[in-house]
């Protein structure tokens, strides 16, 4: 359960940490249609190093490996799939090409799970609330959007006490081929969701009782205001975008094997 | 034969807080064992190490002299039965007689005998008129008394109760203890883990009392919560009966009462005793 670790309100203070989450968001998206680009390995390549000084500055570095790490069953899944299909059918003209194309498709994954990453890790949920709410998001929304994430902790650790508690009734998880491992969290996901339900009921009233929405125009003790180091961001998130656009149409990117030599098969 | 025996046990949670900090303890066959101590004390972490929830990171649990971490959960379930606390953490099926049926078929009995142990788990929580209703439309109570009986349907020798009181009315605490007491008389070692001291007064187990993940004492009820010094290390509030008998220990009362029945022969005595 250590993986909804990541959504957990810590207050960490980094060059990082403290932009403004939407200028942040706005460089994911930047990094998000310039991948989008791109087959091809090398320009990849850099987009994938481009947020690496960001994650060592904001000192997030292990939690970005575990990230990764959940992506790494997916990713090769990808890589696995690309080459078989690109191999069956024939459709590049060397193995290397086809390699090349299969890991860089698998790359463009990991730069995608790596920038919205990056995002999670150094964007608290209330600061990225406060931003759907200056960003004129009714606050009904912002709350629901909120609350949700900060019940997944809650919700990761009762599941644990579920499956304890389902242990100790003899279910064994790994028992039993796929369609059975499937039914085995059952006894799992009912509990789960029952209380879930029941919970986000008990919140609503505990919100009633305590005059949740009775005052229409709220006010904030936060107020998100640009700073130098996110308008150097905002630079820099155009400045990527137009470089991919510029790269996109008017640089021919060489391909691997040109550095490379040929394989011996 | 059903002994659990921890060995200098640690446990460190993910989070990095410590739960247990070296406990050995011996429970063994047919003792009626509660652990008590505040909130965070380490209780529940300590029985879950009993039936290999948590495997301990140092020391070991034996349970009939194997160690926890040579065997599955499921297996050790089979000797320990541990009833949670809250049952909305386990209730699932659509039916009460279901919820129970589940773990005699994780465990593997033939379907004659579940249809038998189920029926005897229902009459013996007296839950035979809810068979066919759907354990989310019962009260507190009533779920809790089907978790019980999804755990005593498989007969386990050793029983493990996480603070069966909490949320029961009198009544239901009355027929709980009774029906606890009952289960220890018939051989079964139990081990509840609560802070409800007057619970634990009138049931009289062996107590072991926990602050910190350590235990600080260990010994009949009697003994433990009338010694005010423990109880305010541990942070419990002695039973009614013990705080009247220790404040008016000037009389010449004893100090060591818990038992509702003896007070009431010793104070008896006594005003019989005086003139006039």
């Amino acid at each position: 359960m250590s993986v909804f670790e990541g959504f957990r309100f810590r207050h960490v203070s980094s060059p990082i940490h403290n932009r403004d989450p939407r200028i942040k968001f706005l460089f994911v998206l930047a990094m998000f249609v310039v991948t989008i680009f791109f087959t091809e390995f090398l320009p990849l390549l850099v987009l994938f190093l481009l947020p690496l000084p960001f994650v060592w500055v904001a000192g997030v570095g292990r939690q970005w490996l575990r990230s990764l790490r959940g992506a790494v069953f997916l990713a090769s899944f990808i890589f696995v799939f690309n080459f078989a299909f690109g191999y069956l059918y024939r459709s590049y003209p060397s193995t290397m090409l086809l390699l090349e194309y299969s890991l860089a498709m698998t790359l463009r994954f990991l730069v995608l799970v790596e920038s919205f990453s990056v995002f999670f890790l150094t964007t608290s949920p209330d600061h990225l609330s406060l931003a759907l709410e200056q960003s004129h998001v009714p606050y009904e929304f912002t709350f629901a959007f909120t609350t949700a994430v900060r019940f997944v902790p809650v919700l990761a650790e009762e599941a644990q006490t579920i499956m304890d508690a389902q242990k100790a009734r003899g279910l064994e998880l790994e028992r039993g081929n796929f369609l059975r491992r499937v039914r085995n969290y059952i006894p799992i996901l009912v509990p789960l969701i029952v209380s879930a339900i029941r919970r986000s009921l008990e919140l609503a009233e505990a919100m009633e009782s305590r005059a949740w929405g009775s005052s229409p125009k709220r006010t904030n003790l936060y107020v998100l205001k640009m700073k130098l180091g996110d308008v150097a961001l905002f630079v820099l998130s155009v400045g990527l975008l137009a470089l991919g656009i510029y790269v996109r149409y008017f640089v021919p990117i060489p391909s691997l094997s040109t550095f490379l030599p040929p394989l011996p098969f | 034969m059903a002994t659990i025996e921890a060995q200098d046990i640690r446990y460190t949670y993910l989070t990095g807080v410590e739960a247990l900090k070296g406990v050995s303890l011996t429970i063994k066959d047919g003792e009626f064992v509660a652990i008590m101590g505040q909130n965070g004390a380490g209780k529940t972490t300590l029985v879950k190490n009993f039936n290999g929830l948590l495997k301990p990171a140092k020391g070991k649990v034996l349970v009939d002299g194997v160690s926890t971490r040579d065997v599955s959960v499921a297996k050790l379930a089979r000797t320990v039965g541990f009833v949670f606390q809250n049952p909305d953490h386990q209730l699932f099926s659509e039916t009460v007689e279901q919820e129970i049926a589940f773990a005699l078929r994780n465990f593997g009995f033939d379907d004659a005998t579940v249809e038998k142990r189920v029926t005897w788990a229902l009459n013996l929580l007296d839950l035979t008129e809810y068979r066919k209703t759907s354990p989310f439309m019962l009260s507190g109570g009533e779920r809790k008394r089907v978790a019980l009986a999804s755990v005593l349907a498989w007969d386990p020798k050793v029983v493990i109760l996480d603070e069966p009181t909490i949320g029961q009315d009198h009544r239901q605490k009355e027929n709980l203890r009774q029906f606890i007491v009952q289960l220890n008389e018939q051989g079964k070692t139990v081990v509840i883990v609560t802070h409800d001291v007057e619970f634990v007064a009138e049931c009289a187990p062996r107590v072991v009392l926990m602050r910190e993940g350590r235990i600080i004492a260990d010994g009949t009820a009697k003994r433990i919560l009338t010694d005010t010094t423990l109880a305010l290390e541990a942070s419990i509030v002695p039973p009614q009966i013990a705080q009247i008998f220790n404040s008016l220990s000037f009389l010449g009362l004893p100090s060591d009462v818990i038992d509702v029945s003896e007070a009431k022969e010793i104070l008896v005595n006594r005003l019989r005793g005086l003139p006039g």
